[in-house]
């Protein structure tokens, strides 16, 4: 008798998938599910000044959902990330399409999209905070517009205002824009283009019924990453708003600071059942798997 | 979880000191007595972890504590906020807490530390009547909101109330405060200022700044509210929900007209508005104008009629220090308040809580200057080598008895603190 067991082989196959997948279950388990429901259940609790103790209240999203001061917010911060979208897509769409249809050798294509890069070899905070000196009421923005003789005031909207936050957003995502609609543009089989013409087609008819069609899945990706990122910002609106800006991040990171936990993790769930809602409506428009 | 605040058996600090600090805390718990030998080689083990927000957590003190106690004292600057946040929900992360009073009244409560035994603090009977009676001097008339010491003692070693008198059990040891006030740039305002009121004076729209720390700000608020004749509070450190809603209303209003230029949360961020020209009028503290005088940009720290708004700090333990640690802890507050601290501080433009020890550390000029309010003789310097100011200069406000004598209020917590602050995040958005 021999002591091997027979095992079936789609058994074997299934007992080999299961153990493939369970690191990264672990892993995200660990730091996704687990930290989320932990925020789920905390949200629940009660507070007072200096601890937060189980109890199962709905007093937390109560308060957060009929403040006038949330709904304000998530207005502004839906503002914000609308402006920020637009102009992201618009750099994004135009930086991408020169690279990939313009620039005709792929060493030079490679070189320019790495310069494209540069700006984010440094951190988030110093890209935000260098625009501060540059866009001031004595700052070189002003100064040289001054001297130029545009303008015989500083403009007082160039910084800390809803400009200015938007610039800055636009600053620091629109590489999250470009480097997915580079790389989808970058598959477009060119003889695609070719057809299009020998049928007829204008330079704008090509963009528009072949381009941009096979463009959608990076342009989508790239909306996702802009979107989720505005949405959960509260740095960059504080510093460009010379903190007179409220934002659904700010809400939240005030809310930890005066230790209300609770109400923080009320805040943290809404925002998150937000950000998922719109990322759902924006799949239901490109089935990203599928075009992948 | 930050529930499980109180601890049994060993601390992993204690395990990770093993056996010195097992020694060590024999003695202190008076096990072993007496024995200075012993005490003086364990005490270079110790190290005393403090965190505060970055008026008094200076390296230098850090060093002079090494040279004259022995002991390592490491420091860790923290905002207002998370400094609150520590002290009422980590206590195993620090061993001193340099807090102010009001941040005191907020965490007292929750256990998290330890009063100190006043008959172990030598210049305790030296310490300033603001942190013991209330009074500057006995004419003195207490000045509204969290005055010091109103959360200044406790019933008992183990106390989390507060208790009027002198109980002899202290909440925290005083160390160091300033009276606060507006500070403004004279070369781009060019008229003299002289009231709270001027802060939401239309001439200086888009010009002027508040600090975006609620406790504070609201403070600020009431000076200025008070200031321009709208409304007289029986108590600004203390206001009930409609004053909260008036005094709000008042900003917002000045807020939406465009009368802010932005509203600051760092020390830094104070320096540079007022540096660049962006506010010429603004809530600011005292090293900030230095900062930026220091520039080489005329900046003043206007008194104002109405008075100033107050704000002290001072030292308090954790509740999980004991034996060699505790009294490595007794030892530095007592060298605290021994003059050498309170002269590097008050060459910055603080007080000390025992001016007298401090006179020790300071020139005569020096004392003139930054406490009797009489014009410099000489360049008067910082503790950093750098010329504060010139020959012949006198300090903003005068000295140490004008600017005490005429605080009008004190940074507070309020009984409504929770309904204020939603209020005060609502002004922040709107």
């Amino acid at each position: 008798m021999t002591k091997t067991k027979k095992i079936d082989p789609s058994k074997r196959a299934e007992r080999i998938s299961w153990m493939l997948v369970t690191p990264l279950s672990c892993v995200l388990g660990f730091f996704l599910l687990l930290p989320i429901l932990t925020i789920v259940t905390v949200s629940f609790w009660d507070f007072n000044e200096w601890s937060f103790f189980p109890d199962f209240i709905l007093d937390n999203y109560v308060y957060h959902l009929t403040s006038a001061v949330t709904w304000a917010t998530y207005l502004k911060t839906l503002k914000f990330m609308v402006l920020t979208w637009i102009f992201c897509a618009g750099v994004g769409f135009t930086v991408a399409y020169f690279l990939a249809f313009h620039v005709r050798s792929l060493p030079v294509q490679v070189a320019l999209f790495l310069v494209c890069t540069i700006p984010f070899w440094t951190s988030n905070i110093i890209r935000m905070i260098s625009w501060i000196p540059f866009l001031g009421r004595n700052g070189i923005a002003n100064s040289s517009l001054i001297s130029l003789g545009v303008i015989d005031e500083p403009l007082e909207w160039l910084l800390y205002s809803d400009f200015a936050v938007v610039l800055a957003f636009v600053h620091l995502y629109a590489l999250f824009m470009v480097v997915p609609i580079f790389n989808t543009m970058m598959r477009i089989d060119k003889s695609l283009i070719e057809a299009a013409r020998d049928a007829g087609a204008s330079g704008l008819q090509v963009l528009t019924n072949v381009i941009i069609p096979l463009a959608k899945p990076g342009i989508m990706i790239g909306s996702i990453f802009v979107v989720t990122l505005v949405m959960g910002d509260f740095i960059t609106v504080r510093h460009m708003s010379g903190g007179q800006s409220a934002s659904v991040g700010r809400i939240i990171s005030n809310e930890i600071a005066l230790l209300q936990y609770p109400a923080a993790a009320a805040s943290s769930v809404v925002l998150l059942c937000t950000v998922l809602l719109m990322i759902g409506v924006m799949m239901r428009f490109v089935d990203i798997r599928k075009e992948l | 979880m930050t529930k499980q605040l109180d601890t049994k058996g060993l601390s992993r600090r204690s395990i990770l000191k093993g056996g010195a600090a097992a020694a060590g805390a024999a003695i202190g718990s008076g096990a072993v007595t007496g024995f200075p030998t012993i005490w003086a080689q364990n005490i270079k083990d110790v190290t005393l972890r403090q965190f505060g927000t970055g008026v008094s957590n200076i390296n230098e003190v850090a060093a002079k504590v090494k040279e004259d106690l022995g002991f390592t004292l490491e420091m860790t600057a923290l905002d207002s906020d998370s400094v609150t946040q520590r002290a009422a929900t980590q206590p195993k992360s620090f061993d001193i807490a340099d807090i102010e009073y009001w941040i005191c009244k907020k965490v007292w409560g929750a256990g998290n530390m330890q009063a100190m035994d006043t008959s172990k603090i030598k210049n305790y009977d030296k310490i300033v009547g603001i942190f013991k009676s209330g009074k500057l001097t006995p004419e003195s008339v207490i000045a509204q909101g969290t005055a010091p010491h109103t959360v200044g003692f406790t019933s008992g070693p183990n106390g989390k109330d507060f208790v009027a008198e002198e109980s002899g059990w202290m909440t925290l040891i005083p160390t160091i405060y300033n009276a606060d006030t507006l500070g403004i740039r004279p070369d781009l305002i060019g008229r003299p200022i002289d009231s709270w009121a001027e802060l939401l004076n239309p001439e200086f729209k888009g010009k002027a700044s508040i600090l975006d720390i609620s406790s504070i700000g609201i403070m600020d608020m009431a000076m200025v509210v008070e200031a321009m004749g709208e409304y007289k509070y029986p108590d600004k450190g203390n206001m009930t929900k409609e004053e909260i809603d008036m005094t709000l209303g008042i900003f917002t209003e000045a807020k939406k007209n465009g009368q802010f230029r932005a509203f600051w949360k760092s020390f830094d961020e104070s320096v540079n508005l007022m540096a660049s020209g962006e506010v010429v009028i603004q809530s600011m503290w005292s090293p900030a104008i230095t900062a930026v005088r220091s520039k080489g940009i005329p900046c003043v720290y206007q008194p104002l009629k109405e008075g100033y708004r107050s704000w002290g700090g001072g030292l308090g333990l954790s509740k999980n220090l004991s034996g060699l640690e505790l009294d490595a802890a007794y030892e530095y507050i007592n060298w605290y308040l021994d003059g050498w601290v309170g002269g590097f501080l008050m060459r910055q433009g603080y007080y000390s809580a025992v001016p007298e020890t401090s006179k020790n550390f300071m020139s005569e000029d020096e004392w003139g200057y930054w406490f009797e309010g009489k014009a410099a003789k000489n360049d008067i310097k910082n503790p950093f080598g750098d010329v504060m100011e010139k020959a012949g200069a006198v300090r903003d406000g005068g000295s140490f008895y004008d600017r005490m004598g005429s605080v009008a209020c004190w940074n507070a917590v309020m009984d409504e603190n929770r309904y204020m602050v939603r209020k005060w995040n609502e002004f922040i958005a709107a």
